[in-house]
Parts: structure tokens; C-alpha cells; sequence
């Protein structure tokens, strides 16, 4: 069997020999020949140190980014033969601090797609305060609150219900939980990884923090200099002997010896 | 003769130069804001029309005023004596700052908050009309408010085409040599000026998302 073509229906998101640069130089591409395929209902963790091109891979998924060489295929269709619109509605996106539109209720925000796509508004209702008690808060303390009124776990709360309010199949996190405290950073990692075990979606977590990609992803994709050196689950990457691996288990030790 | 005494024997007059300086500056301004603020939004995507429509507003601004006045006189259908031709000058000048800040009013909006708006699946038009231009109006407004304080001090040389305001007094005392004639045109346009900052000003903070 030819592994590239079998079982498409199980595959949700594939990167085909991936290549992305800048200003037309090759030679200084922010992602090189990139392959990997992201299963169905998987949580895929993109990890990396800053500028390994992991942010880049995510906006290559929705289409803020075309690739310069090779394909992305969604649900089995390339991201450049699909309208970026249609594409990025059926994609929840999240980022630190929860990019949340500053002069839009906590309501408003969660609304946004579900309003973009003309739902009717007690559909649109319904849709906002059930998903404030899925990520726990009470729709009727913060419903008609602005983001500046919420702490930063808050907002990011809101952030991860803004993403999921039109029920998409598919969710990519940047860095969702990088700007918080390390103890409300913690209670969201647990929170999120139980609630996305429930949901079934397919994730892409980017993250520069090996703990959080242990914790939360099935596999663990590492990128180096804007190539895919290691991926593998989490028992097993910790047993890799690639360089850069090893690099971030090392800081994983030492900053045991710090928190403990 | 005092400026008290000159103001009391001709306050009817008077207050009919402050309302013709008012008519003429709200009309000027209307058409500024309805030519600029729309001009604003269109160049934040269109680089080349951005020089272009910044460079030409701003030449209007380094024109003295008089002169502009002056130039406009002869040119047809906008140009001749009286109001027309003033409000035609005073919309030029009012542009510049009320284009400049517009743009730069919604450029200015957060990029992580412009990446999500993108990302959601917003059109390149909903997040201009819904994002940018909410977030930018406190801006926007400053800009306004900076146009109409400089259009109300620039109006009192509109009477030099004949446009009427409170530029007639104004040209009449220096004609006259009378300083009671000059301050019935100046202190009225500067408790305008005052006035219209003010206001603008209290519109502007409410309109503040932070």
C-alpha cells in the first residue's frame, strides 16, 4: 500500500514537501520542505525555539500564508484551491492574549462567526452561553463585560470559546497560554487538554514549551531552522537523540530543579 | 472709542457675522469629513493612491492662506466672489489633517487584533468597517477637531473674497485703524475656536476604546 494515498478521510491536514519563503530568496526560507500529515481528532503540538517557523506552518493551514513550494491540503482539498474565507470560518484560531476585539462585549467576541455567518440571533444566544460554561464562566456575569474587565486567563477563556463558537473541525493555537501566569497558565493546560479529549477536534498547538507539549499534544512535531527534525509521541520523543530534542529536555530538567 | 461700546451699539450685527462664520465653517467641514474620511479608509489598502492623495492634501496646506483665496477667484464654476469659492478653499485646507489622521487612525489598530479578525474568516471590507474604524474613530475625531479650530481662524480671511463672518470686522479695523473693530471679530472667533475644541474634545475621549 502506498502510504501517501491511503485512508484520505482519516487525514485532516497535510503538509507535502512544504517550503515557504519571503521576498523571493530561497535561501533564507522561514520553512523548508516540510512533510506531515495531522490525523482526524488528533492534537498535534508544533514545538520549536522562536523564529523555528512554527507560527509560520499554522498561517500556512488557514491561508494567511500560500506556500512557496509543495501544497497544504485540508479536509484533502490545497489550501490555494479553496476560497481563504470559506477556509478560515471552518478553522478556530486562537492566540496569546486571545486577540480579542477590544470595543466588542465578551458576548460579541464569541459571537463573531457565528454573526458573520448570519446564524439568527437567538440561535447566536443559545451558542454564546453554552459555551461560556464550557470554558467556565458564567454567561451571566460576563456576557455584556468588555476584554480589558477580564484577567488575562479570562480573556483567554473567551479567546478559546470565540474559536469554537461555529463548531469547526479544526482549531490551531498560537501560543494560547504563553502570556499568562504560571499558575492560571497550569489550571487552563489542565482544563484544556480535558476539554479537548471531550470535544474530539483536530488540534495544531504551537508552543517553545516542552512541558505544554507533553502535556497536551499525542504527538509532538519539533521544528528546527524552519525544518521537521523529530516527531513522535510524547514517551517516545523524550527518547530521541536528536540534538535539538534533547535540548529541550534538558530544560526540562533544569527548570524541574527550579520549580521544585 | 472702546470695544465695549462698539460691541453693545452693534451686537445684532455682530452675532449675525458669528452666525454666516459658522454656517460657513460647519458646510466646509461637513464636506471635508465626507471627502476625507471615506479617502482615508480607501488608501489604507491602496498604497499608490496614498501618496498620492496625502501628497495633494498636504500641498494645499503649505499654500498661504490669502493666496489660496486669491487663486480660487478665477477658476470657474468653483471659483468668483463670495461663499462658494471660500468654502472650496476652506474644504482643502481642512483635508490634511483630517485624512492624515484617519489613516493613520486605522493603521494604528493592534496587528494581533487585525490576525485574529483575518484568521475568523473576516473579509478585507468587514474588518475596515467593524475593526479598524471603531477602534480608529477617537483618532479620527482628533483630527476633525484639529480641521475645524484651524477652518474657524482661517474663515475670518474668507471675507477678503467676500464671503461674509467675522472676518469683515476684522479687515474693517485694520482698515479703520480701530482696535474695538478688530477684537468685534477676533474674540468672537476665538470663543468659537475655544468652543468647538472643547466639545470636540469631551466627543473624542468618549469615543476611546482602550
Amino acid at each position: 500500500m502506498n502510504a501517501k494515498t491511503a485512508a484520505p478521510l482519516d487525514v485532516a491536514i497535510e503538509f507535502r514537501d512544504v517550503t515557504y519563503y519571503i521576498n523571493d530568496i530561497p535561501a533564507r526560507a522561514i520553512v523548508s520542505g516540510v512533510s506531515l500529515s495531522i490525523a482526524r481528532g488528533e492534537t498535534l503540538v508544533l514545538l520549536g525555539r522562536s523564529g523555528s517557523g512554527k507560527t509560520t506552518l499554522l498561517k500556512l493551514i488557514n491561508r494567511m500564508l500560500i506556500p512557496s513550494e509543495g501544497q497544504v491540503f485540508v479536509g484533502g482539498r490545497p489550501t490555494t484551491k479553496s476560497n481563504p474565507i470559506r477556509l478560515r470560518r471552518g478553522i478556530g484560531y486562537v492566540i496569546q492574549e486571545g486577540g480579542l476585539f477590544p470595543h466588542f462585549t465578551i458576548a460579541e467576541n464569541i459571537a463573531l462567526v457565528p454573526t458573520l455567518e448570519k446564524w439568527d440571533s437567538a440561535r447566536i444566544a443559545a451558542r454564546v452561553d453554552e459555551l461560556l460554561r464550557l470554558v467556565g464562566l458564567d454567561p451571566a456575569e460576563f456576557s455584556n463585560r468588555y476584554p480589558r474587565e477580564l484577567s488575562g486567563g479570562q480573556r483567554q477563556r473567551v479567546g478559546v470559546a470565540r474559536a469554537l463558537a461555529a463548531d469547526p473541525p479544526l482549531l490551531l493555537m498560537d501560543e494560547p497560554f504563553g502570556a499568562l501566569d504560571p499558575v492560571t497558565r497550569a489550571e487552563l493546560q489542565r482544563e484544556f487538554s480535558a476539554l479537548t479529549r471531550r470535544l474530539g477536534r483536530t488540534i495544531v498547538f504551537v508552543t517553545h514549551d516542552i512541558r505544554e507539549a507533553l502535556l497536551l499534544g499525542q504527538r509532538i512535531a519539533l521544528l528546527h531552522a524552519g525544518r521537521l527534525v523529530a516527531l513522535a509521541p510524547p514517551d517516545d520523543f523524550l527518547r530521541l537523540d536528536h540534538h535539538e530534542v534533547q535540548a529541550f529536555t534538558a530544560c526540562l530538567d533544569s527548570s524541574d530543579g527550579v520549580a521544585s | 472709542m472702546t470695544p465695549w461700546i462698539f460691541f453693545e451699539s452693534h451686537r445684532s450685527e455682530i452675532f449675525q457675522a458669528t452666525l454666516d462664520h459658522l454656517t460657513l465653517v460647519v458646510i466646509a467641514m461637513a464636506f471635508a469629513i465626507a471627502i476625507a474620511v471615506p479617502l482615508g479608509m480607501l488608501i489604507v489598502e491602496h498604497r499608490h493612491l496614498r501618496t498620492i492623495a496625502l501628497g495633494f492634501a498636504s500641498v494645499f496646506q503649505t499654500i498661504p492662506s490669502l493666496a489660496l483665496f486669491g487663486f480660487l477667484i478665477p477658476i470657474p464654476f468653483i471659483g468668483g466672489i463670495g461663499r462658494r469659492t471660500a468654502i472650496v478653499a476652506l474644504v482643502l485646507y481642512a483635508l490634511l489633517p483630517i485624512l492624515r489622521n484617519t489613516y493613520v487612525g486605522l493603521n494604528s489598530v493592534d496587528p494581533t487584533i487585525l490576525e485574529a479578525a483575518e484568521a475568523m474568516g473576516m473579509t478585507t471590507t468587514q474588518i475596515l468597517l467593524r475593526v479598524r474604524l471603531p477602534l480608529a474613530l477617537s483618532i479620527i475625531l482628533a483630527g476633525i477637531r484639529t480641521a475645524t479650530v484651524i477652518t474657524i481662524g482661517v474663515a475670518t480671511i474668507a471675507a477678503a473674497i467676500g464671503a461674509g463672518g467675522l472676518g469683515t470686522f476684522i479687515f474693517r479695523g485694520v482698515a479703520m485703524v480701530s482696535d474695538a473693530v478688530i477684537l468685534a471679530g477676533a474674540i468672537p472667533a476665538a470663543l468659537l475656536a475655544i468652543f468647538a475644541d472643547l466639545l470636540l474634545g469631551q466627543l473624542e475621549r468618549r469615543l476611546k476604546v482602550v
